[in-house]
């Protein structure tokens, strides 16, 4: 039994108009069916672009925001389903730890006293010197000096903020937290300080952490589980390692391979998978596969009809795809374009760097917009990139390798030809492509 | 001075996370490797230097440390409020205005008991009639002259002040008080209560939206015809006007407070919701509040003047307002001028007062210049 | 002879009712025609300072600009401002982080781009329209003739940060500073204009000045790197001697505390110590100091030089820097 289990999780706001009487005309899907288990003790990592949905799941966990349908369980109890005295009461023991270190802490109440005001919420300590000690410990576990009590925000440096966020959460000995972007508003050095704090108390308080963020590296770091998001939905989950080593879902590979790693060999090295354009609006969802309309191997069938499931491919390792088989065995080709009537892009295309570098082929640019596949979407869901022929410009493999090995070696060539302009050389064609998982 | 370094420096070991002794030692064995890999590549700075640091150790490199380090705004502690009235003392405009309306107040609390004669004799009537209509002006026993009735003016506008502060203040706070409240409740609805939240915040908003497209001296000119003419008529005309002003702002600012993530967190935290609109949002939507309220006894003063020159003021011909004055002046002003001027200038003296403090608040307040 | 060499630069805010601060103070490089140039740094090192004062775009009042700012042989910061204006948008562009507040909100994307055509290239009209056209198509924005009518709001946000840069590119400008040109947007997007980016480099030999917080996009970027702390630069190096032989302690730690994708799991970070706020003043000794792991003494004694410990090329300002036990054999820079 999952400590905290999600179950079909939508969230639909209503998007209103009118005057004096709201009447709704459409649905923004934030969250869309949504099943997830979180284990006691462990981290799972929720991974996503802006508007994915992710900062409204992790809401809807602490029902900090209607739940349309679906399930929250929470140590056996369906949080859905109770009232709100019964919520309340329940947040002691699911915190959350916010993005905006300074944004989430009330300005005008000092330490103790944005501290006190949860402690007093739930009953916790007699009375106001029992509650100081408690805090003062806290204060102490999360690196803070004591004489915070009597400071306000505004005194402190983003990091310190962030680990008042936190202490603010531990006091009330919560069973998980719920972290949402914990880091992604602290300077880098700032940041591994507090992933570190976090890991540390995590190991000394036996917490469960659902930690939600964009950065797929922080996610990687702290995970015990991953799961990856696109436009309200899971499109695949797996144990952070097993991931990291070899994502199934064609977004998980894009994304993967858009993350830009300090390591100018690895850089340079690297296959990158551009996608097109935009995420499309979450109002008004492609049918089918949330992600067909940008994805690189978007098939004539099912793609655009079917929303695949998320289903086991064995080790725990959950993706929602139609052709992760096709594609992990190489057998599928990548296409281009989008919609029913998908261009094949033969691998012949991403191996002349030259063409593409002197200029976009003109077929690649003056072909025919391929139609918007629903209306209302504010940009057209797919875009004519002429760049997208990119692996072979940066030296990459020219064709979708197996997923295991990604960093294969670039073929000498053309690569280093796309590549003289620039003063730099590939160096590293030669090695072996580094550690990867 | 060094007691509040050394707590900086306290600050910023544990802000590292890990314990400050290990830290310690670690720095101390890691900082005479340091300095043997200085002496291995030819520093710049003489050995002496290195071996001192490997001499005193780590104390004297923290002890030196705290002192070359400067932190801005030492200071803790300080509320946010702390900080506004920091910034506004320091603003020459909010000095002048305050300057001003603390006259304002000390002559409006001691004038009747200073005044050199009585406001209401009319001790120089005499005088005035066989002028034959010719102004008496400003002259040694009477700074600013005599009225139409002979009665001495600058007593008057003594006396006066303390009507046209009582008519500001109430007024304003009648305004303030039932509009804070309206829009307290309207915010927290909206805000915290939901569906049926928003519609009873609708229904308040469009009656206050009717209200605020009313002329407001078109309301108050009304509002004090239905309720005769005195002087309670003018503080409650000119203070009905304020409250949709007052709901509207408050509501807004509950609104803007009420999406920030530190709501979130509360609720997230499991406090109630009455406890959030109270120690949370409300607090904070505040700013704008006050900044109006002082704004708003600078109009309410000139509304109530206006009132009382178009004749709805206090019929009291014994109790002097300037803007009663001011319009008992209006009949004379081809001959007396001055009779006028008084009580004008004294209006908007006072009311520049109120505007000047009110702006330099504002600036003070405004939480982009928090820092 | 570079294109753009910057010597000593430094830029003073406050005056007379504020206390003076220093947000850059001293920083030298240079960017080379086709070059790719990072200035990397965290909040307030002042890497954003730098490219302001670089484009004239700093407010006149309360800030004291010093040093010299060679561009082809004129300063930068001598100039005057109607001569500056001339040559901001042609030979000097500019792309900024947000892009929805760079971009005007209430005229069309077209009239924006076509104005800096009229203003720089004395195009007018009809030719004026198509060259918008062709530039939005070269910076990859699909069906440009729709676009040029749209306003910024209905742009997506990569779709904008394209408009910007065509905007910057129109004049086919000599040197390109990009600030944080990628912060604001999603990392599938990143890649996208980063590659637009490189593209720009390499096929027109534009020389770009990169400013971000982000080692890995530099990594993958910029061929030289200036690591800045506190206003001054404290490691510069090619990218493959920065992040192969990161020397300067605040360069190794900050390599040391980001969490790469690439590393194995449960591998500890090693975070810097503190907040930037812990600094001493550099006439006092090393800002970094406070934070560092390494510090002595001998840190304290007045404003560390640039040596080059390691490596010709590599310079770094620090007399403790971090390196390997054994001298390394010579190694060419990239």
């Amino acid at each position: 039994m999952s400590l905290l289990e999600l179950d079909g999780l939508k969230v639909h706001f209503p998007i209103r108009k009118g005057i004096l009487f709201d009447r709704v005309v459409g649905h923004v899907y934030a969250v869309d069916g949504v099943s997830l288990k979180v284990e006691a003790g462990q981290t799972y990592g929720l991974v996503g672009e802006s508007g994915c949905g992710k900062t409204t799941l992790g809401r809807a966990v602490l029902r900090l925001t209607g739940i349309t349908s679906g399930e929250v369980v929470f140590d056996g109890t369906d949080l859905a389903g109770l009232d709100d005295e019964a919520m309340r009461r329940f947040r002691r023991r699911l915190q959350m730890v916010f993005q905006d270190p300074l944004g989430s802490l009330n300005p005008r109440q000092n330490i103790e006293s944005i501290l006190a005001e949860g402690m007093a919420a739930h009953g916790i300590g007699a009375d106001r010197e029992e509650r100081r000690e408690k805090i003062k410990e806290i204060l102490a576990r999360v690196g803070l000096p004591a004489d915070a009590l009597n400071r306000y925000p505004h005194e402190f440096s983003g990091g310190q903020r962030q680990r008042i966020g936190i202490a603010r959460a531990l006091v009330l000995e919560p069973d998980v937290i719920i972290c949402d972007e914990p880091v992604s508003a602290l300077d880098v050095s700032i940041q591994a300080q507090v992933i570190n704090l976090l890991e540390e108390l995590q190991e000394s308080l036996g917490l469960t952490y659902l930690v939600i963020a964009h950065d797929l590296a922080v996610v990687r770091h702290i995970s015990d589980v991953i799961g990856v998001m696109y436009l309200g939905s899971l499109v695949e989950e797996a144990p952070s390692d097993a991931l990291y080593a070899a994502p199934r879902h064609p977004y998980t590979k894009a994304l993967m391979s858009a993350v830009p790693v300090p390591d100018p060999d690895l850089e340079d090295r690297r296959e990158r998978i551009l996608l097109h354009g935009d995420l499309p609006s979450p109002a008004n969802p492609p049918a089918g596969c949330r992600f067909h309309t940008r994805c690189p191997w978007v098939q004539d069938t099912l793609c655009a009809t079917d929303r695949p499931e998320l289903t086991d491919t064995g080790d725990g390792h959950r993706v929602a795809c139609h052709w992760t088989a096709g594609i992990e065995a190489g057998t599928l080709v990548r296409t281009r374009a989008t919609g029913i009537e998908a261009v094949t892009e033969t691998a012949a295309v991403a191996e002349e760097p030259e063409a593409a570098d002197a200029g976009p082929a003109p077929d690649l640019v003056s072909g025919p917009e391929p139609p918007a596949p629903v209306p209302g979407v504010p940009a057209p869901a797919a875009e004519a990139d002429p760049k997208l022929p990119v692996p072979g410009v940066l030296g990459g493999a020219p064709a979708p390798g197996p997923a295991g090995a990604p960093g294969a070696p670039p073929p000498a060539g053309p690569g280093e030809a796309a590549e003289g302009g620039h003063g730099r050389t590939t160096g590293g064609a030669g090695q072996p492509a580094a550690d990867r998982g | 001075m060094t007691a509040g370094t050394n707590r900086t420096q306290a600050g910023k070991e544990s802000d590292a996370g890990d314990g400050s002794k290990e830290r310690g030692e670690s720095q101390g064995s890691k900082g005479s490797q340091g300095a043997k890999g200085s002496q291995g590549s030819g520093g710049a700075a003489g050995t002496a230097g290195t071996a001192g640091a490997v001499a005193t150790g780590r104390a004297a490199k923290i002890d030196r440390l705290a002192e070359l380090t400067r932190r801005t705004g030492a200071t803790v502690g300080n509320s946010l409020w702390k900080e506004a009235f920091r910034r506004l003392r320091s603003n020459r405009m909010a000095v002048i205005g305050a300057v001003v309306i603390a006259l304002f107040v000390v002559v409006a609390v001691v004038g009747p008991w200073v005044t050199p004669y009585s406001p209401t004799a009319q001790t120089w009537r005499g005088e005035v009639l066989a002028n034959q209509g010719k102004f008496v002006g400003a002259r040694g026993e009477n700074w600013f002259g005599l009225d139409h009735l002979g009665r001495d003016m600058f007593s008057r506008m003594l006396v006066g002040a303390r009507q046209t502060l009582l008519v500001g203040v109430v007024s304003m706070l009648i305004g303030l008080l039932l509009g804070a409240l309206i829009g307290t409740l309207s915010g927290a609805a909206v805000t915290l209560g939901g569906r049926a939240g928003r519609r009873i915040d609708t229904v308040v908003m469009r009656v206050i939206d009717i209200l605020l497209s009313l002329p407001s001296l078109l309301l108050a000119v009304s509002i004090a015809a239905v309720m005769g003419q005195s002087l309670t008529t003018v503080m409650i005309a000119v203070g009905v006007v304020q409250i949709p002003v007052f709901a509207r702002l408050l509501r807004g600012s509950m609104l803007a407070q009420g999406g920030a993530d530190y709501v979130l967190a509360a609720k997230a935290l499991g406090i109630r919701r009455k406890r959030i609109v109270l120690t949370q949002i409300l607090p904070n939507s505040l700013s704008p509040v006050i900044v109006q309220a002082t704004l708003s006894l600078a109009t309410a003063i000139i509304e109530a003047a206006a009132l009382s020159y178009l004749g709805l003021g206090n019929p009291d011909p014994a109790v002097p307002e300037w803007g009663v004055m001011l319009s008992q002046a209006q009949r004379f002003f081809d001959n007396a001028p001055m009779m006028a001027v008084y009580p004008a200038v004294g209006i908007i003296i006072t009311a520049l007062g109120f505007t000047l403090l009110g702006e330099a608040m504002r600036e003070a307040l405004d939480p982009k210049l928090r820092g | 002879m570079p294109l753009l060499s910057v010597d000593e630069l430094t830029v003073t805010f406050g005056g007379r009712d504020r206390r003076p601060s220093t947000a850059v103070d001293g920083v030298s490089f240079t960017v080379g025609q086709g070059q790719v140039v990072g200035l990397v740094g965290e909040s307030g090192c002042g890497k954003s300072v730098t490219s302001l004062a670089l484009m004239g775009l700093l407010p006149a009042k309360g800030v004291t600009v010093g040093g010299r700012a060679d561009f082809d042989g004129t300063d930068l910061l001598t100039l005057s401002p109607a001569r500056m204006r001339d040559l901001r948008g042609r030979e000097l562009a500019m792309i900024f982080q947000d892009p929805l507040s760079s971009l005007n909100p209430v005229v069309p994307i077209g009239l924006q781009v076509t104005e800096i055509l009229r203003r720089h290239r004395g195009l007018k009209g009809e030719p004026a329209r198509k060259e918008a056209a062709q530039l939005l198509d070269r910076v990859g924005i699909p069906d440009p003739g729709r676009r040029l009518k749209e306003y910024p709001h209905q742009l997506s946000g990569g779709m904008r940060q394209r408009a910007l840069i065509a905007m910057a590119v129109a004049c086919a400008p000599r040197l390109l500073i990009a600030d944080e040109p990628t912060t604001a947007l999603d990392v599938t997007i990143q890649a996208q204009i980063l590659e637009l980016l490189r593209e720009l480099v390499d096929q027109e030999g534009t020389a770009l000045l990169m400013i971000t917080h982000d080692l890995g996009v530099v990594a993958g970027l910029c061929d030289q790197v200036n690591v800045l702390y506190a206003g001054k630069a404290v490691e510069t190096a090619g990218r493959r001697e920065l992040f192969g032989h990161p020397t300067h302690p605040y360069a190794h730690g900050l390599l040391g505390s980001i969490p790469r994708l690439d590393a194995p799991r449960g591998e500890p970070l090693h975070p810097i110590r503190g907040s930037i706020n812990d600094k001493i003043a550099w006439a006092d000794g090393c800002a970094f100091a406070p934070r560092c792991d390494h510090y002595t003494l001998e840190c304290l004694t007045g404003t560390p030089e640039l040596t080059e410990p390691r490596a010709a090329g590599h310079r770094v300002r620090c007399v403790n820097p971090v390196l390997p036990a054994v001298p390394p054999t010579a190694e060419v820079p990239a």
